[in-house]
């Protein structure tokens, strides 16, 4: 197994360029009509509310369609990243050329993220104008650094996508990084759960859970921001600094999977 | 370097069914090596173990014994994927790109510069004959023919000193086999060494130096082609072919000549001799019976013969 070295670099990016350029042309960019549909009908409607209410709406409203939105590319287009691959059988190719199994999973990876990231881009711009739209000028600014959190959340969900697709069906590996996707934004409950259970042994599965599972409060920036709050620059610190830990453990046991698998 | 490539019983077992494991053994201890500069021709019928071998050398899969080295080197070593090329069988490649943008997104892989990458990409198209207007089309619009050329092109894309080539024949029409086969007597012109699975006899025939046939994932047998052609026939037998007699009339008193056949052809009636010492009994009771000679010639036999033979 070839770990990727410095000559890795132009390979993985010229992978990445190409999983970018699959996206755009699989229109997986298409949803973007839907949101600023979604968004101009709502400030549109919304501007007769009252004093900051309108602003306040959209923000919570605009931002949560941000995340399902971006969390069902990650989750639709990540589960069939690399396994769409092996079943193409487009990989054949790929590796018969100097190119290693993880360079190619950190490709493709970098590939979906970025198109996350163009697209999250171009929404929280959408909101940005209907924002000004209504007339809400602070909140026009304080959305970004809650979208960048949403970034940072996606993130991780395309990794964890990309690992679960690695060893089982798109069908049922889309089912698990949901599942992931819910648990990982109740966490806090879990955690009391734990507080509130009796019995040590179930208190120590919970906590289990609750530690080996990712933490997406982290991420959970909405409420606040709607409520004109900004997050501090601790709080941004340490988000990014987990998303990228998590990111490269997942990635890591992805790969470590993949690395061993036949191409069929 | 004696060898380019050297297989030392090489195995695969497949593992198959979720809950109930069945066992496949599609490589069973295959030992092989092919000397540089040739076409080499790796035979076998469906299922004997051809794109096992070849997948398990450009490491798509893993064995699950012996070993195998491709210039010098184990398959484990990538770094030997930049001096070789490999054709898939059935190609299928990213349907979304054109062949020039495929041509260059694996160029790009091989890091060869922008010009370069260009002028080849152009180069090889030309040569596998697809057309200018046709390489800026999606490859989802293209035949399982026009990808087979596509395939070719960009498995030559980093000019390799090494080629394999699973199935490169299948989807293509008679005259595209034979600009293709044109095509791979080019490479090995230039000192190419090709290896080449197919089960098309005739391109063999055309092309190939040393063939290995291949059977339930075990050597068959292996040689210069003449060689193998000329071992398992029956070297000198001869076939007469007489004209003006029935097959029947002479049939009994033919069938004394020891171990002579004979059978009605549409040329004529075939006399097969073992020992050209039989050739004037047999003319002898052809001219009896009111016949005559119309030709004798050395029996070969076919590579479809030793192909049937060996593989079943
Ligand atoms: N991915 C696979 N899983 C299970 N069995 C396989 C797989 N690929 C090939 N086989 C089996 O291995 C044997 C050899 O197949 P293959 O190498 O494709 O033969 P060939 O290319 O000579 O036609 C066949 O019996 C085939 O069914
Ligand atoms: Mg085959």
């Amino acid at each position: 197994m070839s770990s990727p070295s410095t000559g890795s670099l132009p390979r993985i990016l010229t992978i990445a360029t190409n999983a970018f350029r699959e996206a755009v042309r699989d229109r997986v960019l298409y949803n973007l009509i839907v949101f600023v549909l979604l968004i101009t009908v709502s400030a549109v409607f919304l501007s007769e509310l009252s004093g900051g209410h309108a602003g306040r709406v959209i923000t919570n409203l605009g931002l949560t369609a941000i995340l399902f939105i971006g969390t069902f590319i990650a989750i639709f287009v990540g589960v069939s990243l690399v396994w769409k691959e092996i079943e193409k059988r487009t990989v054949f190719s790929i590796f018969a050329k100097p190119v290693g199994r993880t360079e190619f999973l950190v490709g493709r990876y970098l590939g979906l993220a970025a198109t996350l990231f163009v697209n999250i881009a171009v929404m929280g711009a959408g909101l940005s104008l209907a924002l000004l739209f209504v007339g809400d000028r602070p909140l026009a600014a304080a959305i970004w650094p809650a979208i960048l959190l949403i970034f940072l959340e996606l993130s991780v969900t395309t990794a964890v996508a990309i690992l679960f697709s690695s060893f089982s069906t798109p069908a049922l590996s889309a089912m698990l990084t949901f599942l992931i996707f819910v648990i990982g934004h109740f966490s806090s409950t879990i955690k009391e759960l734990a507080g509130a259970l009796a019995s040590p042994a179930a208190k120590a599965i919970v906590e289990a859970i609750y530690y080996g599972l990712p933490n997406y409060r982290v991420f959970s920036f909405i409420t606040e921001t709607s409520n004109y709050m900004l997050p501090t620059g601790r709080m941004m610190a340490g988000a990014v600094a987990y998303a990228f830990g998590l990111t490269a453990v997942v990635l890591s046991i992805a790969s470590i999977v993949f690395s061993r698998r036949d191409m069929k | 370097m004696d060898h380019v490539i050297e297989i030392d019983g090489l195995s695969k077992e497949y593992e198959t069914g979720f809950w109930r494991k069945r066992r496949t053994l599609a490589l069973d201890g295959l030992t092989l090596s092919v000397r540089p500069g040739q076409i080499f021709g790796f035979l076998g019928g469906n299922g004997a173990g051809k794109t096992t071998t070849i997948k398990t050398l450009m490491r798509l899969q893993f064995p699950t014994g012996g070993s195998a080295r491709i210039l010098g080197r184990d398959i484990s070593d990538i770094e030997t994927h930049r001096r070789i090329g490999y054709s898939p069988e059935n190609p299928y490649f990213y349907d979304y790109l054109t062949a020039s943008e495929l041509m260059d997104y694996f160029g790009r892989l091989f890091g060869i510069d922008p010009d370069t990458r260009r002028r080849r990409a152009d180069e090889l198209l030309t040569a596998v004959g697809i057309e200018d207007k046709d390489r800026r089309r999606q490859l989802r619009k293209f035949s399982k023919g026009m990808l087979q050329r596509v395939s070719l092109a960009q498995a030559l894309i980093n000019e390799p000193e090494l080629v394999f080539l699973d199935e490169p024949m299948s989807g293509l029409d008679p005259v595209g086999r034979r600009e293709i086969r044109e095509l791979i007597a080019g490479l090995r012109d230039r000192g190419v060494t090709v290896f080449m699975s197919t089960h098309i006899l005739s391109d063999i025939e055309a092309l190939c130096d040393e063939v290995a046939i291949l059977r339930a994932g075990r050597l068959a047998a292996s040689g210069t082609l003449s060689d193998l052609l000329e071992d398992s026939g029956d070297a000198r037998s001869l076939e007469i072919i007489v004209r003006g007699v029935e097959a029947d009339e002479i049939r009994e008193r033919v069938e004394l000549v020891a171990g002579a056949t004979l059978a009605a052809k549409p040329n004529g009636v075939s006399v097969i001799v073992l020992d050209e010492t039989d050739i004037d009994a047999v003319l002898q009771i052809a001219r009896e019976s009111g016949g005559r000679l119309a030709s004798i010639s050395p029996v070969k036999q076919s590579l479809e013969e030793l192909f049937v033979r060996q593989t079943e």
